[in-house]
């Protein structure tokens, strides 16, 4: 959410990452001073437009005399800090958080995954074969699991839900990162048609008893895509493309447009393939609706074309 | 918010049991009796009933209470009530263990399948019952009754230890321990006549130097008298002449250490608390007691419930706190009961509310009961739990006595810290630092289970060595010998049995590079499977993470995973493999975890790899 205006001018604290002095306004995060001084740091959990939930770890950084590693995305810099991005401990902990997700999650559509997984030579098959889909994943018990003899990895994998024309949920790619459940409730649709549900490795993105979205509160926003940093949430349309294997992002053309079905005029992002629209996104940083539409703005372009197996 | 709602009612009984706890619903806005007018011109509810936020809990419960589960149409109805959306409302029945949110029979075993009690014979138990009964989830043909496993439920100096709860219009919830097959059989086929558990009574009762536990097993204590007429609030007055800041001097001076695990000096949070401008601000008592092995606050509640109603009062006046919680786990009915009937007997005579002895001051003290989530004992997650969300951890600072509950400067502590205030007053600062060593002061209250002569619990000053302590219960039965003893609970680590002269201190088993914890002294004799031990500790840790962040959430799966192998004979690319992989997992969870629940989660496992040498070969 935008800051509120602030009347005086903000203060400068200055802080200490991997020996280079940088000067960062109050309140910003050791994130923010280290993208000052062009330290890539690998974020998942992180949106430029949501509250960090600071729930992936793998930003995590050493700050000298703090007793565990604190995540750089949410832990504000103050003055005198000294933080050291690229400590063995530091890249032991990121490396491990990436070999934990990629050994239990399906990060085949996490665009930053490989990099990540090259950089931090993460090594996800060490954990041994991963266990199939498990279809009662939506039901478990919280605070209850199977005894296990260790031979496969557990893994998030259950069956893709398609349960409507627009977009689709894999969950087998999800890392929880929250940001979905953020975009769709306070943060901002104020819809709160999903939520996080049951406990610990069962924690699972879910409606109430898991009920198809068309039976849920969702209003088609596709907020929630527009967030979403694995594909879990994917249009139906960018969804059947891959299935076909005619999905080609290289060849893709992206023009931005204004909508034109009401008079906010928001900006759209028209991602074109073979000359059809194959889904609509809108650029985070604009000051006023910060990536978000409505049904209309993000889905309506089924009506501007008659897209293969668009149906309405 | 968009809420949208299924188009199902909900029973009557469902609805009654919201209704009894919320009131009638006003209007057709909030799930009442549609009126065309009028509705279609006001609309209630809404930010009004979204105050009143933290009572999802409780209403969860009435529903479960009422029914075993929570239906679908019962949730839609909760949720239109309170005016929260149905995936939240959902994400939060989800969370609780001991909340169902599939169709359930009314009456559920929860039978403890943790560490201490597999010393006891929990793994029969439980093998019979599958045999007898069947299996974990399965039905009764008067589809009355199912089993389920449980995580520690806080018996464990009596395991096997069992608990039943039953749903209806007169709920009810009653603790069996120690339970034979036949016990848990027959209160499966709900046989009349099974005799509940009584509060433990101390094995060192009558002793003169006992202080936290002298009036227990000596009172009755459901009866206020009794506890006044044995010194039962003298301290609450002695604080009142001393006024708030005096109690707050007191307290520091007597450099009273948290007993919940972190050992924070109580004075230093107190006094920080105390300065806040901000208004209103909240006690809250952690009485969540889910460490395995912990059960010494259970027997406080039971047998001296008084006590902790008293000390909170000090603590609300001190503090200038007009608002108390005791978060209380959902398995101590008993406990529940005795505090109950404490608090209402102190409203009925003035010592809560508005006035307090007439000295002007007010403090109102309510119990929140907990749902089986051993997560909901980490301070922040309980903030959330009460709140009516789900009960994860937040991310500090802000710390508590800044922005508690409710965003509020709230103090926390834990049971046994609180009762100490009553000694803190009783024998001025000073004087109860007299007790203990210098880092530590007072007596401390142990948790001894396991393979112990006397399991139970006991109270030593500070100083003494493990061993006393292990002697004082009688040692390990049938002469056999001591294979290892865990300290502070899952959360904690294992020492040898060449190891128990270390000195019962917090800064000595610092030093020692092992932790009190929560008071836990679990004794495992040489019979013992210690591979089966660890396989359970992962797999608490597994079921308990709360799942927000991944060292925790998948670390704690994988170490249980790798546990698995090792302990079955097949391990991936040989036991130093594996070992390295548990401690590479173990290191990222300790870093960069969000709370203490993660950062813990490998610390036993890895004390009984590096401490006890486990996989070594030719070690069990
Ligand atoms: C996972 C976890 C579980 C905890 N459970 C409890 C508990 O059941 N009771 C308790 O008093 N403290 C528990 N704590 C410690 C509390 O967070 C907190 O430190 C304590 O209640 C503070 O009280 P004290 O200062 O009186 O010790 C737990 C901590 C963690 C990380
Ligand atoms: S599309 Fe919009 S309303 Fe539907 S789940 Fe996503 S964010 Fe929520
Ligand atoms: S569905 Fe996407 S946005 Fe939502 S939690 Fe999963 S990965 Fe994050
Ligand atoms: S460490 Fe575990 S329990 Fe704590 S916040 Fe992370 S997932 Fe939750
Ligand atoms: S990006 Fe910082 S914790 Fe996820
Ligand atoms: S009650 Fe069974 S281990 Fe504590």
């Amino acid at each position: 959410m935008s800051d509120p205006v602030m009347m005086m001018p903000k203060r400068m604290v200055e802080l200490e990452v991997d020996g280079q002095t940088v000067k960062v306004f109050e309140g910003e995060t050791i994130l923010d001073a280290c993208n000052k001084v062009e330290i890539d740091t690998p974020t998942l959990c992180f949106g430029e437009t949501l509250q960090p939930k600071n729930a992936c770890r793998v930003c995590v950084v050493e700050v000298e005399g703090a007793r565990v590693l604190q995540p750089s995305c949410s832990r504000k810099a103050e003055a005198g800090m000294k933080v050291h991005t690229n400590s063995e401990r530091v890249r032991a902990s990121r490396r491990m958080v990436l070999e934990l997700l990629a050994s239990s999650v399906d990060l085949s559509t996490t665009s930053v995954a490989p990099e990540y997984l090259e950089a931090y030579e993460a090594r996800p098959e060490k954990f041994g074969p991963q266990a199939p889909p498990d279809t009662h994943r939506d039901h478990h018990r919280a605070g209850h699991s199977a005894v296990t003899d260790g031979q496969l990895a557990a893994t998030v994998y259950q069956g893709i839900k398609i349960d409507n024309e627009l977009y689709t949920r894999d969950y087998s790619k999800c890392i929880l990162c929250y940001k979905c459940v953020d975009a769709c409730g306070e943060q901002w649709q104020n819809t709160f048609a999903i939520s996080v549900a049951g406990r610990g490795f069962d924690a699972r993105i879910s409606t109430e008893f898991v009920v198809p979205l068309p039976e849920s509160a969702c209003v088609y926003c596709g907020n929630c895509i527009q967030v979403c940093p694995t594909g879990a949430l994917m249009f139906k349309s960018e969804h059947d493309l891959r299935e076909e294997g005619e999905w080609r992002e290289e060849e893709q053309t992206v023009t931005t447009t204004i909508c034109t079905y009401c008079g906010v005029g928001c900006n759209l992002e028209l991602h074109v393939q073979d000359n059809s629209i194959v889904k609509v996104t809108s650029p985070p940083d604009h000051s006023i609706t910060h990536g978000n539409l409505c049904i209309k703005g993000r889905f309506g372009f089924q009506h501007a074309q008659a897209r293969d197996g668009a149906k309405k | 918010m968009d809420i949208k709602l299924l188009n199902v009612a909900p029973t009557e009984d469902e609805k009654e049991a919201v209704d009894l706890l919320l009131g009638p619903a006003l209007s057709g806005w909030d799930g009442g009796e549609r009126d065309a007018l009028t509705d279609t011109r006001v609309a209630e509810g809404g930010h009004e009933s979204r105050e009143d936020r933290h009572l999802l809990l409780p209403v969860l419960w009435a529903v479960q209470d009422r029914i075993g589960y929570i239906s679908a149409p019962a949730l839609a109805y909760i949720s239109k009530r309170m005016t929260i959306a149905p995936a939240e409302v959902y994400g939060v029945a989800s969370f609780y263990m001991m909340l169902a949110t599939e169709p359930t029979p009314p009456r559920v075993l929860h039978v403890c399948e943790d560490i201490a009690c597999k010393c006891l014979g929990s793994d029969d138990l439980i093998a019979t019952l599958q045999e007898r009964f069947g299996p974990e989830g399965a039905v009764s043909a008067d589809g009355r009754s199912t089993w389920h496993r449980s995580p520690c439920l806080g018996q464990c100096d009596r395991g096997p230890a069992v608990l039943m709860m039953e749903a209806g219009l007169e709920p009810f919830t009653r603790t069996y321990a120690p339970a034979s097959t036949a016990t848990a059989l027959a209160v499966l086929s709900e046989e009349e006549g099974v005799a509940g558990t009584e509060p433990s009574e101390p094995y060192q009762l009558g002793d003169p130097s006992l202080r936290l536990l002298r009036r227990i097993g000596v009172i009755d204590p459901l009866s206020l008298d009794d506890y006044r007429a044995k010194g039962g609030y003298d301290a609450l007055r002695a604080a009142v002449s001393l006024g708030p800041a005096g109690v707050i001097r007191e307290i520091k001076d007597s450099r009273l250490m948290g007993r919940g695990g972190a050992a924070f000096p109580t004075g230093v949070k107190w006094e920080a608390v105390a300065q806040q401008p901000a208004r209103p601000k909240f006690l809250i008592c952690n009485a969540d007691e889910s460490e395995p092995g912990t059960f010494k606050d259970r027997v406080i509640m039971e047998g001296d419930p008084c006590s902790l109603v008293e000390s909170m009062t000090i603590a609300g006046y001190a503090m200038g706190v007009e608002n108390g919680f005791i978060y209380l786990r959902g398995e101590y009915p008993e406990a529940e009961r005795a505090l109950q009937s404490a608090i209402d007997q102190a409203y009925d005579r003035g010592l809560l509310g508005d006035d307090i002895m007439g000295e002007g001051f007010t403090f109102d003290l309510e119990i929140r009961r907990g749902a089986g989530a051993y997560i909901c004992g980490e301070e922040t997650a309980i903030f959330n739990s009460i709140e009516g969300y789900r009960g994860e951890p937040r991310s500090k600072p802000p710390f508590p006595v800044e922005k508690g509950v409710f965003q509020k400067p709230t103090a926390i502590n834990n049971v046994e810290t609180l009762i100490n205030v009553l000694d803190v007053i009783r024998r001025s600062g000073p004087g109860y630092a007299e007790t203990g060593t210098t880092g530590s002061t007072g007596m401390k209250l142990f948790c001894l289970s396991g393979n112990i002569e006397r399991p139970g619990v006991y109270e030593v000053p500070f100083g003494g060595t493990l061993r006393e302590l292990i002697d004082l219960a009688g040692g390990v039965p049938d002469g056999r010998e001591i294979q290892a003893v865990l300290l502070g609970g899952a959360a904690g680590s294992f020492v040898r049995p060449d190891e128990l002269d270390i000195e019962l201190s917090f800064e000595a088993v610092r030093e020692a590079k092992t932790t009190l914890g929560s008071g836990v002294v679990m004794v495992f004799d040489d019979t013992v499977n210690m591979h089966g031990i660890l396989q359970r500790i992962a797999q608490f840790f597994r079921n308990e993470s709360c799942g927000q962040c991944v060292p925790c959430r998948v670390g704690t799966v994988r170490q249980q995973e790798a546990l698995a192998r090792l302990a079955s004979g097949k391990p991936r690319g040989g036991v130093e493999t594996e070992l390295e992989l548990i401690a590479e997992i173990g290191g990222c969870m300790r870093d960069a975890s969000i709370c203490g629940l993660g950062q813990a989660a490998s610390s036993a496992v890895e004390s009984a790899i590096d401490r006890l040498g486990v996989f070594k070969e030719g070690a069990r």
